[in-house]
């Protein structure tokens, strides 16, 4: 595991990316953008309903295709198909009712190369590592929404991404929960050294958990503002009670309430 | 005790009454013994019939029949459905003849099925998958609906083969609905080809039950259908309690 910090290389690249979806009637759902997240940086995304912050992930995990512009990934374009290196966690429950805990974890690696033991090396470690040793042997249905959810980012976790996408992972959590899963991602983020990009529509969610916050206006989604918080690396949720968040929080609301206003087919 | 036992001792204690409840009828003589005999009549009938062996060509017949019909109704069936799943098209086609499907009495085709095929098996094994294969298309397409988006979100971000997703993703998700076409399908197949035999065949229970009707044979006929009405209620059972501990899994383990 690694703990390196943020460096000025860009890990992902996106130059001019325009997403159209054909008609009728053809929605211009996103960009241009032009955006590049670093290595080792903790990115997130907030943005209006319906802005088309999940079509930007989409695009940028190569599970959907830019109408134009490019997506480049450690330096190599992508062409519709999701990269080696790339994790994904989505916002809807992906846990496999019929697969225990542990087997659920173990799906990641079934493609792998891995020798057993080293498979199961990895989804022990992963599975503690997310608290869920005492329920390996649990199904799915036995688990709460937190947990579930916990179990997708096991999943992720084994395969040991260089780029962790999350497409609102906590959308259906409470907000005592959602602290306590932000706590644990950033332990995470700062364990594995991989690249976060958080997409949400909390922004204290946001402005606690990120090193940079990129605001996206009302659909088509295009950056804004970016919001760099300047937080330290090993930091916690209890950076809410830091007055610089509040600061950081304020900063986000004005940049996004006009947007929000927009979305909601009201003048500011 | 547990909920679930105590509906099957419940279940069990009301079949043991209507059964006790028919024999004190049929030796009291409330029903005439030559139009219903009592139920213990029937298990001795039953036992002394196919123990005698004399059925046993019949028996083999008729079940393997029954799975010929089964198991290319669940081939078939899967196979229809999952191709009009995949065609939006299709679907607006197939989506109301499945639906009204059942109101057709499919037995009326069997004398073509006999003009066609000739008698024998094949003609019964027709009328079963006739019967059968619409309950599993239909579930196939339910299932394939129920199965969650975002698992086949999952199988491209982790890269899997189209067949690896099928077999990995889309069947599992899908089982527990594939599952309840056929328990149906078991049914339908069964009521297809006893049915069938029962009417037009020269060989089967089906037709063993026909022949002891008509030779007013009452004790080798309740016989022989407390004999298929068990085995079908064996078959069930299995399939019931394989689903049940499929649900119980998914649901709250």
């Amino acid at each position: 595991m690694s703990t390196a910090a943020v460096s000025e290389e860009p890990h992902v690249a996106l130059d001019g990316v325009i997403r159209q979806y054909d008609g009728p009637p053809a929605v211009h759902a996103l960009g241009p953008i032009d955006l590049a997240i670093r290595r080792g940086e903790f990115f997130s995304v907030v943005g209006p309903s319906g802005c088309g912050k999940s079509t930007l992930l989409d695009v940028l995990c190569g599970l959907a295709r830019p109408t134009s512009g490019s997506v480049r990934f450690e330096g190599r374009e992508l062409h519709g198909e999701v990269p080696d290196g790339i994790g994904v966690v989505f916002q809807e429950d992906a846990s496999m009712p019929w697969l225990s805990v542990r087997q659920n974890v173990a799906f990641g690696l079934r493609t792998s190369n891995l020798s057993p033991k080293e498979v199961a090396e990895r989804v022990d470690h992963a599975v503690s590592f997310m608290g869920l040793a005492q329920f390996a042997g649990h199904y799915p249905a036995q688990l709460s929404g937190g947990m579930r959810q916990r179990v997708c980012i096991a999943r992720t976790l084994v395969l040991r991404p260089r780029l962790i996408l999350l497409d609102e992972p906590f959308g259906a959590l409470d907000q005592q929960t959602r602290l306590l899963m932000g706590d644990e991602l950033l332990r995470l983020w700062c364990e594995t050294g991989a690249t976060v990009l958080l997409i949400t529509h909390a922004l204290d969610e946001a402005a606690m958990l990120s090193d940079r916050v990129g605001v996206m206006s009302a659909r088509p989604g295009r950056f804004i503002d970016m919001v760099e918080t300047g937080w330290p690396r090993n930091r916690d949720s209890r950076i809410v009670s830091d007055p610089e968040f509040g600061t950081v929080t304020a900063r986000l609301w004005s940049s996004l309430r006009e947007e929000s206003l927009k979305t909601m087919g009201r003048a500011a | 005790m547990t909920r679930r036992l105590a509906a099957l001792l419940v279940r069990i204690a009301v079949l043991a009454g209507l059964v006790a409840t028919l024999e004190i009828c049929c030796r009291t003589g409330i029903i005439d013994p030559l139009t219903v005999i009592p139920p213990s009549d029937m298990v001795a009938s039953m036992i002394d019939h196919v123990g005698s062996g004399e059925f046993n060509e019949g028996i083999v017949n008729t079940f393997s029949t029954i799975v010929l019909a089964f198991v290319l109704a669940i081939g078939c069936g899967t196979l229809a459905g999952a191709l009009i799943h995949r065609s939006l098209r299709l679907r607006d086609v197939a989506d109301p003849l499945l639906a009204s499907y059942y109101s057709v009495p499919t037995f009326i085709f069997y004398p073509l099925l006999v003009a066609l095929l000739g008698l024998g098996k094949a003609p019964l094994v027709v009328l079963g998958v006739l019967s059968a294969a619409p309950a599993v298309m239909i579930s196939t397409l339910s299932g394939l609906d129920g199965v969650s988006p975002v698992l086949l979100k999952l199988a491209r971000v982790q890269r899997l083969s189209p067949a690896r997703t099928l077999w990995w993703i889309v069947l599992p998700a899908a089982l527990p609905r594939l599952f309840s076409g056929f328990k149906l399908a078991l049914s339908y197949a069964l009521i297809g080809v006893i049915a069938g035999e029962f009417i037009l065949s020269g060989s089967g229970l089906g037709y063993a039950i026909s022949f002891a009707y008509q030779s007013f044979d009452n004790r080798a006929m309740y016989g022989l259908m407390l004999f298929v009405l068990l085995a079908a209620v064996i078959a069930n059972g299995v399939l019931y309690v394989w689903e049940g501990r499929l649900a119980r899994r998914r649901s709250n383990g």
